[in-house]
């Protein structure tokens, strides 16, 4: 058994021995691992025992455990080695974990990042989060309780992040007096599930994680089992590295340019091996040329392979920017803007079809949206339900439109190219793990097929639905203030707008035209025209002008289909107006230096039935904005 | 050619996070604190944009109270470098004069570090701040993201963290909020030395044993590193052979006896210790979960 820190100790004295020390322990290698299970199948307890048993615990630390273990502990007062890894003071107080943590061990033959992952379904994206990293999984049982709905769930997880090598610990082996059937039984079960998810290996382990059996040193228990224990397992398997075959592919995250004899492409390899002189294509554009020089973190190198950090350069001056993939010329990976793709939500608000989100794949940054959910796959019993949305950790096999084609490979290939992340437009949160499995072609979605480019279809390649709002009102009612938040905010939404204000249209198509009863129809006859071009492009027009007369406002309607057009009816008291005045033209009005001022000498008529009346005085400009955009982003 | 060993890809794994930096954020800065992780992290930031000069500035805070060998190895470093150094020490506290030993350890770290720290990101507007932190230093840190949002008052919501998956980090703020970046999550305390011996990093000479003048003081030993250290009765500075594991405001960071004046031996040391390097700093001997919410305050 190896107990590395105690090692460690004898072999650091004297200091003369340390380069030989040293260069034994950079040559180990890096086991990511991850731990999952139910609540209170004991992740936390075995990952404290683990450290408490290759003795990398400080004697501070164990102090402070020792304390902990009083105050906060499960144990009556004896060490409990999951405060050890339960690092948030809400975890501390509700006994479970939130959040996954990361740990640090080391024996005589490997080191190990473990992430503890918390149990409980709501916490699953964070799960998620720490097994992203991960090239083998310890899935927890409970003995007494066998496999359990997030046990299926954990693993299901497990199957679709192409984790290979999972380790079923089978653990409080003591709580069912060591029994061997049990044990037998458990396994069994698992197997079936393993073979179901696509688990290619799977290694059994009886384990008391409050005890130590077979953890780091056999247990006296089961005499039964000749494998071994879980640490002697876990710093034998042989993980495959299998990014570093296959041909090159390199997603260029920096163009290094300090002057100009030197233009350089930074990234992290993705995939195989690079080597001066090979001839590459860059991707999308399909342009090729040949390395010239391959930089890596000590200045020039031959070659450079899988997960280094390199900066190449080319012999020719082609256009390459971030987000681009350099990539092997003899074979490339496809290009494509459809996709067929599982779908990991991990947002609090569902993912709604049509809705235009951020997709990040390797460096490049694109608009995607769902276009269809062919189905949802219930994660507990691996089901295919049919889904018009996805809640929060649910998945679903889903069909992908970016807004420009991208260099790709599929996800069980290579991660790093065929994994990407979903980003909310507005709240910028994280709320979608992507797994890519192949491309579309344009005619096999059925979305997009036979569609001639209408209105519909350009409605559609948009995600909306168009309309007109129309803003009218008295000047210095609050019509452009709340029309620029509406705007505002549909686009931080992802939906494609156009604000046409009064003023501003004076300055341009209609600066030929003053204030007289024909130029004021004349005036709004054109601008109802572009708007109506506008939403026939498929936008969402937000149309801010006093339009005091019902004709007008009438003209303009008649327009558009029914349903499209949303008058606004901007009603703010002509007191307050004045008052507020923003740019003295009611003190103009006033003085005689304007003639036919809206409700100064020029009569404003009271919209009749407007399809939305905003009372500016009695609300805020927030809420109000809220209302025209429920209005405007109504389906249908 | 050889596989790529564990601190090859420790190093590469943080290069790749400061490009991504570099390529998402409008307006980052590195975090510059002068302790050995600060050197890692510096030597790092060069190699990620070698040739060019990184396109990121360093920031110190000053709080006043740091080493004097502290602050000549930050400007000798910054000189030879050629990065862009900022420092920013908080004007009121300065001018209150708050310090570590009248006010205490927390009143002072909250001033002069947790607020100075803020003041500057906001003076500034930085969008993306780089720090040092490691997952293996202390528990809420093992929680934290490698690219971890902060709202626009600075603070860090543990309990509400963005997922990340894989090496794809969000780095999507509004204007005001912000994000904290470690490109130092997975590297151990012994990877950092390790590092440092492999690679011949400059740190500062603090790290290692000399005579130093110290009093002892609550348990810990104190270095006299100038006359604003007030001598409490019966206190006689003493020379003793000490060294520091982590270096912070010199009055809260406790040397410990050591004859380790080589980078072999300290690193024969620190292997064979028994403590943690965090022991050393009186600031995280506040009771439990002290961490977490200092960083929730906005604290590194």
């Amino acid at each position: 058994m190896a107990r590395d820190a105690a090692t460690d100790r004898a072999a650091a004295q004297p200091a003369a021995d340390i380069a030989t020390y040293l260069a034994r322990h950079d040559r180990k290698d890096l086991l990511r691992f991850v731990t999952c299970g139910s609540v209170d199948d004991g992740k936390s307890t075995l990952i404290g025992r683990l450290l408490y048993d290759t003795q990398l615990i400080a004697e501070d630390q164990l102090a402070a455990l020792d304390a902990d273990s009083r105050r906060f502990g499960t144990q009556n007062g004896a060490l409990d080695f999951a405060l050890l890894v339960d690092g948030l003071a809400a975890e501390r107080e509700q006994g479970i974990t939130i959040d996954v943590a990361y740990r640090f061990l080391r024996t005589d033959r490997r080191k190990f990042i473990v992430a503890d992952c918390p149990g409980h379904e709501q916490y699953t994206r964070n799960m998620a989060t720490g097994a992203s990293t991960a090239q083998l999984a310890v899935v927890l049982v409970d003995a007494r309780k066998g496999l359990l709905t997030q046990t299926r769930r954990h693993s299901y997880i497990v199957a679709l992040l192409g984790i290979r090598h999972v380790v079923l610990a089978v653990n409080k082996m003591d709580l069912v007096d060591y029994s061997q059937a049990r044990f037998a039984e458990i396994v069994a079960a698992y197997r079936d599930l393993a073979a179901l998810l696509g688990i290619a290996e799977v290694t059994a382990i009886p384990l008391s994680a409050l005890l130590g059996d077979n953890l780091t040193a056999r247990g006296e228990g089961t005499p039964w089992y000749d494998g071994p224990t879980l640490l002697e397992h876990l710093e034998s398997v042989a993980i495959a590295d299998s990014v570093r075959e296959g041909p090159f592919r390199l997603p260029v995250q920096w163009v290094n340019r300090p002057d100009q004899n030197f233009r350089g492409f930074a990234g992290t390899l993705a995939q195989g091996r690079v080597r001066v002189g090979e001839e590459v294509v860059v991707l999308p554009s399909a342009r090729r040329s040949r390395v010239a020089r391959v930089l890596g973190p000590n200045g020039d190198v031959d070659s450079a392979v899988a997960g280094e950090a390199v900066t190449l350069t080319l012999n020719d001056e082609i256009d390459v920017s971030r987000g681009d993939v350099l990539a092997a010329a003899s074979a490339p990976p496809e290009v494509a803007d459809q996709f067929a793709c599982h779908l990991l939500w991990l947002g609090e608000q569902p993912l709604l079809p049509g809705r235009p989100y951020w997709l990040k794949l390797g460096t490049r940054t694109v608009v995607a949206t769902v276009t269809e959910i062919k189905h949802r796959v219930d994660v507990n019993t691996q089901e295919h339900l049919a889904a018009k949305r996805l809640a929060l950790n649910e998945v679903g096999v889903c069909n992908l439109s970016l807004d420009q084609p991208v260099a790709f490979e599929s996800y069980a290939r290579c991660r790093e190219l065929g994994g990407c992340i979903l980003i909310d437009r507005q709240s910028h949160a994280t709320v979608g793990a992507g797994f890519l499995d192949f491309a579309l072609r344009r005619a096999q979605n059925i979305h997009w097929q036979h569609l001639d480019v209408d209105r519909q279809a350009r409605a559609l390649i948009k995600g909306q639905t168009p309309r007109c709002l129309w803003f009218t009102g008295l000047s210095g009612s609050g019509k452009s203030t709340i029309a620029n938040q509406v705007e505002r905010r549909l686009l931080a939404s992802g939906y494609h707008t156009y604000l046409l204000d009064g003023d501003n249209v004076r300055h341009g198509l209609n600066r030929d035209l003053g204030f007289t009863a024909e130029d004021r129809v004349e005036n709004i006859r054109r601008v109802a025209e572009v708007a109506r071009l506008m939403v026939d492009a498929g936008l969402i027009v937000l149309v801010s002008f006093i339009s005091p007369f019902r004709s007008e406002r009438r003209l303009a309607r008649d327009l558009f289909a029914p349903g499209e057009f949303v008058e606004v009816f901007v009603d703010t008291p002509l007191e307050l107006c004045e008052q507020r005045d923003p740019k003295g033209l009611y003190r103009k009005a006033r003085s005689g230096e304007i003639r036919n001022f809206t409700g100064i000498d020029s009569p404003y008529e009271l919209p009749e039935a407007p399809e939305l009346h905003l009372r500016t005085a009695e609300a805020a400009v927030d809420d109000l904005a809220g209302e025209v955009i429920a209005a405007a982003t109504r389906a249908g | 050619m050889a596989t790529p060993s564990h601190l090859d890809r420790l190093e590469a794994e943080s290069i790749h996070i400061f490009r991504e930096v570099a390529a998402e954020f409008r307006r980052p800065v590195m975090m510059y604190s002068i302790g050995k992780d600060s050197s890692v992290l510096l030597h790092l930031l060069l190699k990620a944009f070698a040739p060019a000069r990184p396109p990121i500035p360093l920031l110190h805070i000053d709080t006043g109270w740091k080493f004097r060998e502290m602050i000549a190895f930050r400007d000798r470093r910054a000189a030879e470098t050629g990065v862009e150094l900022l420092r920013h020490t908080n004007p009121e506290g300065l001018r209150e004069g708050v310090n570590p030993i009248t006010h205490g350890a927390a009143v002072h770290t909250d001033i002069m570090k947790t607020q100075a720290l803020k003041q500057a990101l906001d003076k500034h507007g930085f969008d993306a701040a780089i720090g040092g932190a490691r997952r293996d230093e202390e528990k809420s840190r093992a929680k934290e993201r490698i690219f971890s949002f902060r709202t626009a008052q600075h603070r860090w919501d543990p309990k509400n963290q963005r997922p990340e998956l894989w090496n794809l980090y969000n780095g999507r703020v509004h204007p005001g909020e912000s994000v904290r970046v470690f490109p130092l999550s997975n590297w151990t305390e012994l990877d950092i030395w390790l590092y440092i011996q492999r690679e011949g990093i400059e740190v500062v000479p603090l790290y290692f044993a000399a005579e130093r003048p110290v009093v002892e003081r609550d348990g810990a030993l104190i270095m006299v590193d100038d006359e604003r250290l007030p001598l409490r009765p019966g206190e006689v500075p003493q020379r003793r052979r000490v060294r520091f594991r982590t270096l912070g405001c010199y009055p809260l960071t406790g040397a410990v006896e050591s004859q380790a004046d080589t980078l072999e031996a300290v690193i024969a040391e620190m292997v064979a210790a028994r403590t943690s390097e965090r022991q050393g700093r009186v600031i995280d001997h506040d009771p439990a979960a002290s961490m977490e919410k200092k960083k929730q305050e906005g604290y590194f």
